[in-house]
């Protein structure tokens, strides 16, 4: 069985963000960028479902400008036999990349498809969902933890959800996004850097896939959140209780 | 334990030379350190370079154009512990491109982050109120204002167009000897080492090592000190001096591309030598920092105190108002000059760049400097593997180039200054205008800074302002704003050699000096259960500056490498 891993190339988590002076979004240039956390969590599993023998072939996944396929060799690094970088330039948003992936995965036919649960910029939490919706395929989102039935053709998923966890089984193929908890992604080592060098990354574009990119999205304005007010001490319960009611009208 | 058997080595002749093979190393018994699933991988390349800095990658560069001029292939592997090329690179920085015209000429076309010429250049003194203009001591003409971290990183894609092969990420925290105590190789951490200490090595073996470390290099100092380095090359102690550093994004009418500043006085006092310094880069960015010599005096000394002060002078205050801070990092750098150049080649490999110490103290420039360093030790090193030379002859090289002449002609001022502010600005004045280095003598450093302490009893406390949160601002602030982040789950990469010191001699006799000269917090002294001052060791907020491994008193903190890719993310420092 073939594991298809979609990984995305954003700005590291350390990084201390600040919106451009245009307020158009944030500003990326001179910024250390890297492999979405979920993502790295998403390729984690593959990985370790292709280890226990579950799987054949992990295919890393990236699609944006030239500068993915440096995510695409760290995911290589970390164990991802093969690479596909979809090139385009513009803004791509969720429902976009989900047509993509669904084209992709009409060329690949994995039985999996695992993604992170959201990206740490736009924090969407969309594109998996939306491609199992067009592939009509199941879907265990914020998976904390994924078992494998190869013979049945089935994985148990365990989602973390609002009121504790919930377990679901899926019928194979299916979308499976990935949470904090699932597992604790490994680093590449620096013999895997040098071999993730040979191996292979196809390109595609969005033409060839049969895609239009059409956003149905505009970003209008990019602005920094209201800076926090300091905090006031109040004398007594009663000054609270005014200004609970008449300043901040939560009451 | 654990029995280690001798690689077996594999002598091949080859056209160009014998070449070393290492065919596995062989470990039984069980160490507990080691995962079960591998042994140490190791790989092989003709030069290891540890550092992608201005002196590490122009070796890289010039080693690759040497290959291609004489159709010779050299593998060539650049580690580096900082997660990105850049990442742990700063400097004020008025970029003098003479080593990189000699190095890369067509630079101008090739998009180097170069493009600020100095448009003007000021000297001021300042006082607590005043700012007064003096004749400039600098000759910038030609010069340009950069962002160092944005040149390397250009230099790193340079290099890889090259061939050379890079690796952010790791550090060598490791030399590695063989039986006959020559250099062969560096281990790298891997990154995901546990605080229970396993965890799995990587050796990178060269035939050759060059150590671009930077100021006071971890790895530099060890051999320095194993080789006698210093003893053999006649010189004195190095001396150092800190320098923290902000960007800030100015208002648009108060930005003037180019324009340089720098100045003495305020807020350090006359026996303290330092200054401070103000460059205009492009998009409306400046670059404003100070420099603290480490030989100060009094263990009260906060130099990144000093630095929220200097925001608030009088002449600072209208610039910065209504901008805001992008960066902010410190890093040490060498003040040792011509005295304390070590000879710089050991058995297996030289040492190039600030970990040797060509800093230029009068110009305070030592980009320049590291960078031709750099290219003489690749012609060295090239000559060693093709020609059959040795690498002495980089020594030799570094005499006769023009590193040598401007740092003998430079020698004399920053060692007048032992005598004071004004007996050292005399002797500047002497030396700049008259003398130009022509003096039969040459001065000597005082004591090496970590003596040059007075114990806290014969000093008095300084006291700081507040931060206003405007100009100036607490540590953890400015820590945020250098993207600092390191593993947590790992051991502290700051050890002790003695662990009872700090509480027996830095806390009573010094009053904690380590807690003031860090620029990172990584000091403090919390009340324990007992309501005792114990040293806690915030290891995470490193920013890799060396200060401690430098100033602490009793020599008891050593600085060694964490975990590759931790440490501070500066992209336009």
């Amino acid at each position: 069985m073939k594991i298809m891993v979609a990984i995305k190339r954003v700005v590291d988590y350390a990084v201390k963000i600040r919106v451009k002076p245009d307020k158009t979004g944030v500003e990326t240039q001179n910024v250390k960028m890297s492999m979405n956390p979920f993502c790295e969590i998403a390729l984690e599993e593959a990985l370790r479902i292709k280890e226990s023998g579950l799987a054949s072939e992990v295919v890393a996944v990236s699609m944006g400008t030239a500068q993915c396929v440096d995510t695409l060799r760290t995911g290589l690094a970390m164990g991802a036999d093969r690479g596909i970088h979809v090139e385009a330039t513009g803004a791509l948003y969720p429902l976009s990349v989900a047509k993509l992936l669904k084209a992709l995965v009409e060329v690949e036919k994995p039985g999996l498809l695992i993604l992170g649960k959201q990206a740490i910029d736009d924090d969407c939490n969309q594109t998996g969902q939306m491609v199992a919706g067009l592939l009509g395929w199941p879907q265990g989102t914020f998976a904390s933890k994924v078992v494998l039935d190869k013979e049945n053709q089935v994985a148990t998923v365990d989602r973390e959800v609002d009121g504790g966890l919930e377990t679901l089984s899926l019928d194979l193929p299916a979308v499976i996004t990935t949470d904090l908890r699932l597992n604790q992604p490994r680093y590449a080592t620096l013999p895997n850097i040098m071999k993730a060098k040979s191996k292979a990354i196809k390109k595609f574009t969005p033409q060839e896939l049969n895609v239009e990119i059409k956003s149905d999205l505009e970003v209008v304005q990019v602005t920094e959140p209201p800076k926090r007010k300091a905090g006031v001490v109040v004398s007594s319960v009663d000054e609270l209780l005014d200004k609970l009611k008449n300043e901040a009208h939560v009451i | 334990m654990g029995i280690r058997f001798p690689a077996v080595w594999v002598e091949v002749s080859v056209p160009s030379g014998p070449r070393l093979v290492l065919e596995r190393f062989f470990h039984l018994g069980g160490l507990r350190r080691f995962t079960s699933e591998s042994a140490r991988e190791s790989m092989e390349y003709d030069v290891v370079i540890v550092g992608a800095g201005p002196a590490g990658l122009s070796a890289a560069i010039r080693l690759k154009q040497l290959c291609l001029e004489k159709g010779v292939d050299l593998s060539v592997c650049v580690v580096e512990k900082g997660a990105e090329v850049g990442a742990h690179i700063l400097s004020g920085n008025v970029f003098e491109p003479r080593a990189l015209d000699e190095l890369l000429p067509q630079w101008k076309h090739e998009e180097a982050p170069i493009s600020v010429p100095v448009s003007s250049d000021k000297f001021w003194f300042l006082t607590k109120s005043h700012a007064i203009s003096l004749p400039c001591p600098f000759d910038n003409k030609g010069n340009y204002v950069i962002s160092l971290s944005q040149l390397v990183r250009w230099m790193g894609m340079k290099a890889e167009e090259l061939g050379v092969e890079i690796y952010p990420g790791f550090a060598a925290s490791e030399i590695l000897y063989d039986a006959n105590d020559k250099v062969i190789g560096i281990a790298t951490n891997d990154m995901g080492v546990a605080k229970d200490g396993s965890k799995k090595e990587n050796y990178q073996r060269g035939r050759l090592m060059l150590l671009s470390e930077g100021c006071r290099g971890s790895l530099s100092e060890k051999i320095m000190k194993k080789y006698n380095l210093r003893e053999k090359g006649h010189a004195q102690h190095q001396t150092y001096a800190l320098g923290i550093k902000e960007v800030w994004e100015i208002e648009e009418g108060k930005h003037n591309p180019g324009a340089v500043v720098h100045t003495l006085g305020w807020p350090l006092d006359q026996k303290t030598y330092g200054g401070s310094f103000l460059y205009h880069l492009k998009d409306r960015q400046i670059a404003i920092g100070i420099v603290v010599a480490l030989n100060y005096h009094n263990p009260f000394l906060n130099p990144y105190e000093e630095f929220q002060k200097l925001k608030h002078h009088p002449a600072i205050i209208p610039l910065l108002e209504g901008g805001s801070v992008l960066e902010y990092g410190a890093r040490t750098l060498n003040e040792g000059g011509y005295q304390s150049i070590p000879y710089p080649v050991f058995p297996g490999g030289a040492i190039i760049g600030c970990s040797a110490g060509f800093l230029n103290v009068p110009k305070i420039k030592g980009t320049h400097t590291a960078m031709k360093s750099g290219m003489l030790a690749a012609e060295a090193t090239f000559g060693v593997l093709h020609e059959g030379s040795n690498m002495e002859t980089y020594w030799d090289a570094l005499q006769k180039s023009w590193i040598w002449e401007e740092l003998y002609r430079a020698r004399n001022y920053r060692p007048a200054f032992e005598y004071g502010l004004i007996p050292g600005l005399a002797m500047s004045a002497l030396e700049h205008y008259i003398l130009k280095g022509r003096l039969p003598f040459t001065l000597k450093h005082g004591k090496p800074d970590h003596e040059a302490t007075k114990v806290a009893k014969l000093c008095s406390p300084i006291q700081y302002p507040k931060p206003d949160g405007v100009l100036s601002f607490d540590v953890p602030t400015s820590l945020h704003r250098s993207n600092t982040n390191h593993e947590h789950d790992q051991p502290a990469h700051l050890c002790l050699r003695d662990p009872k010191i700090p509480e027996l001699v830095n806390l009573p006799d010094y009053a904690a000096p380590e807690s003031r000269y860090c620029p990172a917090r990584v000091y403090e002294y919390i009340p324990d259960e007992k309501n005792q001052l114990k040293l806690q060791i915030n290891a995470q907020n490193c920013l890799h500056c060396k200060a401690c491994d430098i100033k602490d008193p009793k020599q008891n903190i050593e600085w060694t490498v964490p975990e590759g890719g931790g440490g501070p993310g500066y992209s336009v420092m």
